[in-house]
């Protein structure tokens, strides 16, 4: 069985992202760049599926500029076979990512994709969603729990009021939540072993999907500043604060 | 223009975000809605009642299929051509069926909007709500999940709407429904309470984080958790707030334990009045609490108690 796993390049989750002075966005250059903390979740479940001996080979594959192949080896280095590198410098939404994500499981054939349910930058938690839609096939979204077993997958997936359980006949598309697993750190000869795995860069026009975004950045801002306030000594001065300056007890 | 607002209901009764959605629609035209699920007949008669509604679509399924994102999604594209914009509540139900729906109509979705400028330009916090993006869609149709906090909900009474019976598509099959596991709780809905008292990992296990019930008792509120919380066990998910989490904006925040990273905050630094018991003076939810106390929570947890038990 085969699994493909889409991976994005996005600022490391540490950090604090700066929106630029002229408002075009937010600040990327020289800022810490790392794989989206969900899409590594993603990776290690396939990781886990292949020792068990579900899952026989791991592609990932990342969309975007050409550093996203430090992403890549990432992703190798925890353990997919070989990557494939779609470089473009054009933004990349839900929509087109979708949509090259479907010609190459068109040429791939994967049994599953398995993508994190969200980018931590555009926040848009919509790509997996969409390569489901445009491919027809299931999906099983923020999933906290995956099994394999006779041409099907049985996945639960974190809904607002608990849990939710549904199968789907492969090929089908999952997508991870925080709670599926905790990822490994890749150690340093898997670091080195990855260096030597193939990458194979090709673009999207050699897929023949238009990348145009639909949606333009009209401005970016940073959100309204939420003041400190004040520091007290007692139960007692909160309880009063709440009710006689605050009034919201 | 007529904008269609799918509803998320529990057991009939809509839920406050899905009313906030309806706000959000009224903005931009006439309002029809739907409303799917075994007990969609009696979700009709509360949405019927809802001010400005002026359709109810009704699917009464007692399948399972209207569970699934695939012949929901299938439906909302099916009916997307009486309308020029889809809207629903961020909830997980929506955010697992439209971005599915946009894309069989060849649309960007735009999720978690928290401002309307015209009928293509929207608002929408990126980087877990570091920055506020205002966004314009080239596409014909809009697909939209609305971030509920920043909507005043409309009414749930007063309207009169007409209700109407569409069937759901079979969708591409593939996926059984096999169960739902829900969460049963007295207490406030942790989206629309109007307070939140909320613990994270300075709670230090299941048992210590029941401590938190006694106070949330005495001042009617839900209870919510750090993402430390819920992956120690403490809880369970659907209690995280966060960037991942739900995203509540109530008239009072109480951060119990909580050191307050940016994931956190993102889900809510909204609240009119945020207050923090942390045992470390430099932990960063004091700087965006209106109230904080330096302090072992263990001990500050009874006294509020007892502060909170005298006459006001
Ligand atoms: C992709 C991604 C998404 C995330 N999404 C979310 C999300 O949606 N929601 C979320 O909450 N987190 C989220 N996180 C995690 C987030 O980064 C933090 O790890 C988490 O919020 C920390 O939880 P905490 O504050 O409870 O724990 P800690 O950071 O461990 O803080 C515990 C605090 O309790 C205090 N404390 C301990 N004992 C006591 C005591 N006796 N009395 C008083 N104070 C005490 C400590 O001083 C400390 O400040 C996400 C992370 C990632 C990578």
């Amino acid at each position: 069985m085969k699994v493909l796993v889409p991976v994005k390049r996005v600022i490391d989750y540490n950090i604090k992202p700066r929106v630029k002075a002229d408002g075009s966005g937010v600040e990327t250059a020289g800022v810490k760049m790392s794989m989206n903390p969900f899409d590594e979740i993603a990776v290690e479940e396939a990781v886990r599926l292949k020792e068990k001996g579900v899952v026989s080979e791991i592609v990932a594959v990342s969309i975007g500029e050409p550093k996203a192949q430090d992403t890549l080896r990432t992703a190798m280095a925890m353990g997919a076979d070989r990557s494939i590198l779609v470089e473009t410098d054009v933004v990349t939404e839900p929509l087109s990512v979708a949509k090259v994500l479907k010609a190459l499981v068109e040429k791939e054939k994967p049994d599953l994709i398995i993508l994190g349910k969200q980018a931590i930058d555009d926040d848009m938690n919509a790509t997996g969603q969409m390569l489901a839609g445009l491919l027809g096939r299931p999906q099983a979204t923020f999933a906290s729990r995956v099994e394999v077993a006779d041409g099907a997958v049985t996945v639960t997936r974190e809904i607002d009021g608990g849990s939710q359980t549904v199968k789907l006949a492969l090929p089908a598309i999952i997508t991870a939540d925080l709670r599926l697993n905790e990822p490994r750190y890749a150690s340093l000869p898997n670091i080195m072993k990855a260096r030597k795995k193939p990458m194979e860069k090709i673009t999207p026009a050699d897929l023949g999907v238009d990348m145009t975004p639909r949606l333009s950045v009209v401005s970016v801002a940073e959100p309204p500043e939420r003041k400190a306030g004040i520091k007290l000594d007692s139960a007692a001065e909160l309880v009063s604060r709440l009710r006689n300056e605050a009034k919201v007890i | 223009m007529t904008v269609l607002v799918y509803l998320d209901h529990e057991g009939g009764a809509i839920r406050q975000a899905s009313r906030s959605a309806i706000a959000a629609a009224s903005q931009l035209g006439d309002v029809d809605v739907l409303v799917t699920g075994p007990d969609a007949a009696d979700a009709a008669k509360s949405a019927a009642a809802i001010p400005g509604v002026k359709k109810v679509l009704q699917v009464t399924d007692t399948t399972g299929s209207s569970e699934l994102a695939e012949p929901v999604a299938a439906l909302l594209a099916d009916l997307a051509s009486g309308y020029s914009h889809i809207l629903a509540a961020s909830s997980a139900t929506a955010k697992n069926v439209l971005p599915r729906t946009a894309a069989l109509l060849d649309v960007q979705p735009i999720p978690d909007i928290v401002a309307i400028n015209d009928a293509d330009t929207f608002v929408r916090p990126i980087y877990a709500g570091s920055a506020l993006a205002t966004v314009k869609s080239a596409d014909a149709k809009k697909i939209i999940t609305v971030r509920a906090s920043s909507f005043d909900p409309v009414a749930s009474e007063g309207g009169n709407a007409v209700i109407e019976d569409v069937a759901l598509p079979a969708g591409p099959g593939g996926s059984t429904f096999v169960a739902t596991e829900l969460s049963k709780s007295e207490r406030p809905e942790l989206e629309s309470a109007r307070v939140v008292v909320s613990g994270g990992n300075g709670m230090l296990n299941e048992e210590n984080f029941k401590l938190l019930e006694p106070l949330a008792d005495r001042l009617g509120a839900a209870i919510g958790a750090s993402r430390a919380a819920v992956d120690k066990g403490f809880v369970s998910n659907e209690y995280q707030v966060g960037q991942t989490g739900k995203i509540v904006a109530p008239e009072l925040y109480i951060a119990m334990g909580i050191s307050g990273q940016i994931q956190h905050l993102a889900g809510m630094k909204d609240s009119k009045v945020i207050v923090a018991v942390n045992k470390d003076p430099e932990a960063p939810i004091f700087q965006v609490a209106d109230y904080g106390i330096v302090g072992d929570l263990f001990t500050i947890l009874p006294q509020l108690e007892a502060e909170l038990d005298k006459a006001g």
